[in-house]
């Protein structure tokens, strides 16, 4: 009973320490909706690294439709599933991801930033964030198709927080299956991209 | 009902008493008030250090700045309204640095929300930042400043005896350079009115 007690009562202990408001941005105002701390991984993984990048197309918010297969020996990709328009963690990564541009290019890859979202609420909750970059893909229909193709639909869902590093073969180099809670490092993506080069 | 063991207590004891003091989410900074307590690690860079007036290694507190004014922005490389406003504070920088009679008297610091000091990098070299950028990874100091939103300007007058008190605390980006630099001359009282 005290090695169950000891551990629950640090850990508890720990929660009151960590404290981390993301989407904190005076941009989203209010209307960012706060899920509360959600179950870290609530789906199982279908794909591993030296995988073959299951293809997919989906439409973007601007209009097109954008394919895994239209990169294939052309750039690297990164795909960033992220669970929702209007949440916390996602209104603060996709921003970060348009700031370096520079270093996708110097990695000669690009990003797909996909969530099971429709197209007018991705359209919408993008907007404020300037011009952005890469495609915005909406995984809305067939619901979530591409997220569960990757193994990262929950069961409530929405997708993972997750990133996939894709090399210009169409094999998996990186897999990251975030905790829905936390936003991914950066210098952990661009470390990552840098084994590209090798 | 089982006894709860007295050890268990005690370290919920300690970690509640942690949390009402240093790590509790407090409130903004007011106007008139003092800043909470925050300890920054004194810059590696010779230049930054001798921007701030610091000696040494180890931390420091914004109110051993040497300077009359401490102007902090709270901002994330991750927000957006952070990354359109950084030319904008970096004139503001550039407005205090020509004026040879405000230059050893006002100094800017950023404080990177939940950035760690890669990406706080990021953000420098993308804007080409020129005063000093600290990370806050774990949001520590953004929460013992209220957990405001960014951009999060706070501006402190530091008086002759080590004591301070903040003179501006506000959300959202300063509009204009000058016209800001001009209130916080009068808030600071280093220009007087008229």
């Amino acid at each position: 009973m005290m090695k169950k007690i000891i551990p629950a009562t640090v850990l508890t202990a720990i929660l009151f320490l960590v404290s981390a408001v993301y989407g904190a941005s005076e941009m989203f105002k209010d209307y960012i909706y706060q899920p509360g701390t959600l179950k870290p991984i609530d789906s199982k993984p279908k794909l591993k690294v030296g995988d073959k990048a299951p293809d997919f197309a989906l439409s973007s918010i601007t209009g097109e439709k954008v394919s895994l297969s239209q990169y294939i020996g052309k750039k690297n990709v990164v795909i960033s599933f992220v669970p929702a328009a209007w949440t916390p963690v996602c209104s603060d990564q996709w921003p970060g991801y348009n700031l370096v541009k520079d270093i996708f290019d110097q990695y000669d890859t690009t990003l797909l930033g996909i969530t099971v979202d429709n197209i007018p609420t991705l359209y919408a909750w993008t907007r404020p964030m300037g011009d952005i970059w890469f495609p915005v893909l909406s995984d809305f229909w067939p619901h979530g198709k591409v997220a569960k193709k990757y193994g990262v639909l929950r069961s409530n869902g929405v997708s993972e927080r997750a990133l996939f590093v894709i090399d210009k073969k169409g094999i998996i180099r990186y897999i990251d299956v975030h905790d829905i809670n936390k936003r991914p490092l950066l210098e952990d993506l661009v470390k990552e991209l840098e084994k590209l080069k090798k | 009902m089982k006894k709860i063991p007295l050890f268990c207590l005690v370290i919920i004891a300690f970690f509640l008493t942690i949390n009402l003091t240093v790590f509790a989410a407090g409130k903004p900074p007011e106007e008139g008030g003092t800043l909470p307590l925050i300890k920054l690690p004194v810059p590696e860079s010779a230049g930054e250090k001798a921007y701030l007036g610091l000696k040494g290694k180890g931390s420091f507190t914004i109110p051993q700045i040497k300077a009359d004014v401490v102007i902090i922005e709270i901002f994330s490389m991750y927000c957006p309204y952070c990354q359109n406003e950084a030319p904008r504070v970096n004139e503001l920088y550039q407005a205090i640095e020509k004026d040879t009679e405000l230059k050893n008297k006002i100094k800017i610091i950023g404080i990177g929300a939940g950035n760690t000091p890669f990406e706080v990098d990021v953000f420098r070299k993308k804007y080409q930042i020129p005063f000093p950028l600290f990370p806050d990874v774990d949001f520590s100091i953004h929460k013992v400043c209220g957990e405001v939103r960014t951009p999060y300007f706070i501006g402190i007058k530091i008086n002759k005896d080590g004591t301070h008190e903040v003179i501006y605390s506000k959300l959202g980006t300063i509009q204009d350079a000058q016209q800001f630099l001009d209130l916080i001359l009068k808030k600071s009282g280093l220009k007087k009115e008229g």
